[in-house]
């Protein structure tokens, strides 16, 4: 059967599940800093390494910041919360139980609004979120005899947030990943980065065929480091659940770990242990109201999120839909943007130079805008000097270059390299003077009648004064020697 | 009904290892002790609100604010075996 058929005879179902790790100051249960990258072990206190006689006590903040995160997920805030324990055993849990939320999570039935191809948008459900304490980490050694953990990261604050399974195809997954980490950036609860572990996903996949009641048997897939790990193994997952229905086979649920080198995914080897974590409340935590008068403090809070802000900027800066969601990407971009509408009131030209020659240095010196010695004014005075044609396209990105570098001023670095554009009429009469007596042939090609020729030598003028011409004047003498 | 299945399969999860004998001793006292809780089934509860917890107390919480961890060695000393500043276990493989 051809695949186009196949894709339309079964549909996809994927729901996600996302681990954030807050960026409190301290662990979820106990004083110890929550921080990344020290030395192993460094980090611990009694009760992190769960010795006996210890007690957990929750840390307000990421009860806090899990509030933040449900209210902007569209989330119902339960009135009142209780911590379980999930028993199972592995070396990274030193209690052999994981202090999570099973029947009374902080959030539930909340969604996420994801944009389509075709400008729609697709409402994702949230079925739940709640806060749980992360487990150690195990640093695998193909040659040691044995398996070395790092308590540090026990006890870091997560949110797992689950979707309901109403995601059809990986790149819906993508797109939703994408729109809830932005939306998470923007709360400012976490830094959301994969490659650190603070930001993690899982997935579950199904298929059925089209219009069926009953979801297919899942596959869990794990082990994605990036979204677009994400989506190659959703993309795999979805053709090998394919193949196997097509040959009349039966998929088996099981767990399965993403190979990035190999690009496919593996059945885990290590063995099953049917999920039976035999969850019961965790007696050393007391239980917890979230009172309306919370809720609705945190929702005041609650800064302008990336999708008002696309449609804010759109409306209020007549700014296309393209460059605001350019630009929403980073909350200080789009205030640097903001900033800089207030000294200049051509906005699609202050995008053009913020998307464009501001993004590609940023980039090549793998900065962020925060870096960035320079103020939006001084951007502004840039575009100003280059619309009144001091100075053109080219030079106007190399002065870029040298305020970035320098965080002198754009006067400063145009007087200082001497960048300001050639505007003497009699200087440029001179340069394209020559350029006539220097290149018969196209000069006769121009009275011919032949305007691309016109180009070349408006070429070779700029090139004679280093860039420093004006190409649009340089356009005109020419028309009028010739 | 509790079996001998159950309690093998619940003390696999625990990872506590039981001789027959003790399987066996252990199914009967589950058994009864199933029983007993079972008399509560036979009660009205309909009007009691579902409790996890018996202290009269709520909302105990902590302010973000840090304190100092242990050494890396005093978190080591109770480790079975240590290398390179962590904790060796058995070999985990995934
Ligand atoms: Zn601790």
């Amino acid at each position: 059967m051809s695949q186009t058929t196949t894709e339309k005879k079964y549909e996809t179902v994927i729901g996600l599940e996302v681990h954030l790790q807050l960026n409190t100051a301290t662990k979820i249960f106990c004083g110890c800093a929550n921080v990344f990258g020290r030395d192993p072990n460094s980090q611990t206190c009694p009760v992190c390494l769960g010795l006996p006689g210890t007690l957990p006590v929750l840390n307000k903040k990421a009860l806090e910041h899990a509030i933040k995160v449900a209210l902007a997920l569209n989330c119902k805030v339960n009135p009142y919360i209780k911590f379980d324990r999930k028993n199972y055993f592995y070396p990274d849990i030193p209690k052999g139980y994981q202090i999570s939320q099973f029947d009374l999570p902080i959030a539930s039935d909340g969604y996420l609004m994801i944009p389509l191809a075709d400008g729609a948008f697709k409402r994702i459900g949230i079925k739940r979120a709640h806060l749980e304490e992360d487990a150690g980490k195990l640093i695998h050694d193909a040659h040691a005899t044995g398996s070395l953990v790092d308590y540090n990261r026990t006890g870091t604050p997560l949110i797992e947030i689950v979707t309901d399974p109403d995601l059809r195809s990986a790149q819906e997954a993508f797109d939703y990943l994408h729109i809830l980490k932005l939306t998470l950036q923007y709360l400012n609860v976490s830094d959301c980065d994969m490659e650190k572990g603070s930001l993690r996903c899982d997935a579950n996949i199904s298929i059925r065929e089209m219009g069926a009641p009953n979801l297919g048997t899942k596959a869990e897939v794990k082990n994605m480091n990036s979204f677009r790990a994400v989506k190659l193994a959703l993309e795999f997952e979805e053709n090998r659940h394919r193949t196997i229905v097509e040959s009349g086979e039966r998929i088996i649920q099981e767990t399965r770990l993403w190979n990035e080198e190999k690009a496919m995914t593996f059945a885990m080897r290590s063995k099953e242990e049917a999920h039976d974590y035999r969850y019961f409340p965790e007696p050393d935590l007391v239980p917890f109201t979230v009172d309306q008068s919370v809720i609705d403090h945190v929702r005041q809070s609650l800064p302008e999120l990336p999708q008002q802000k696309l449609k804010r900027l759109t409306d209020q800066y007549k700014i296309s839909e393209y460059d605001a969601a350019v630009i929403i990407q980073d909350p200080d971009i789009a205030n640097f943007f903001e900033e800089c509408t207030k000294h200049y009131a051509e906005t699609k030209k202050i995008c053009n130079w913020i998307n464009g020659a501001l993004f590609q240095e940023l980039n090549a010196r793998k900065m962020t805008i925060k870096d960035l010695k320079i103020t939006p004014q001084d951007l502004t005075t840039l575009i100003k000097k280059v619309e009144e044609g001091v100075l053109n396209n080219l030079t106007g990105k190399d002065t870029l270059k040298f305020m970035i570098d320098s965080g002198k001023s754009t006067e400063e670095i145009i007087q200082e390299k001497g960048l300001a554009q050639e505007s003497d009429d009699s200087v440029l009469e001179k340069i394209v003077d020559e350029i006539i007596a220097a290149n018969d042939k196209v000069v006769a090609q121009v009275k011919e009648g032949k305007d691309s020729a016109i180009g070349f030598l408006v070429g070779q003028a700029m090139r004679k004064c280093q860039g420093k011409g004006n190409p649009k004047k340089f356009g005109e003498i020419i028309r009028r020697r010739i | 009904m509790i079996t001998d299945k159950d309690v093998k399969y619940i003390a696999s999860l625990a990872r506590i290892h039981l001789s027959d004998e003790e399987s066996a001793l252990f199914t009967k006292n589950l058994e009864g002790i199933l029983h007993y809780v079972g008399k509560l089934e036979k009660l009205d509860v309909s009007k009691v609100e579902p409790t996890s917890h018996v202290l009269p107390l709520k909302n105990v919480y902590r302010e973000d604010v840090v304190k100092p961890s242990l050494p890396q060695q005093a978190a080591l000393k109770i480790a079975v075996e240590k290398h390179n500043g962590a904790f060796k276990v058995p070999k985990v493989i995934e």
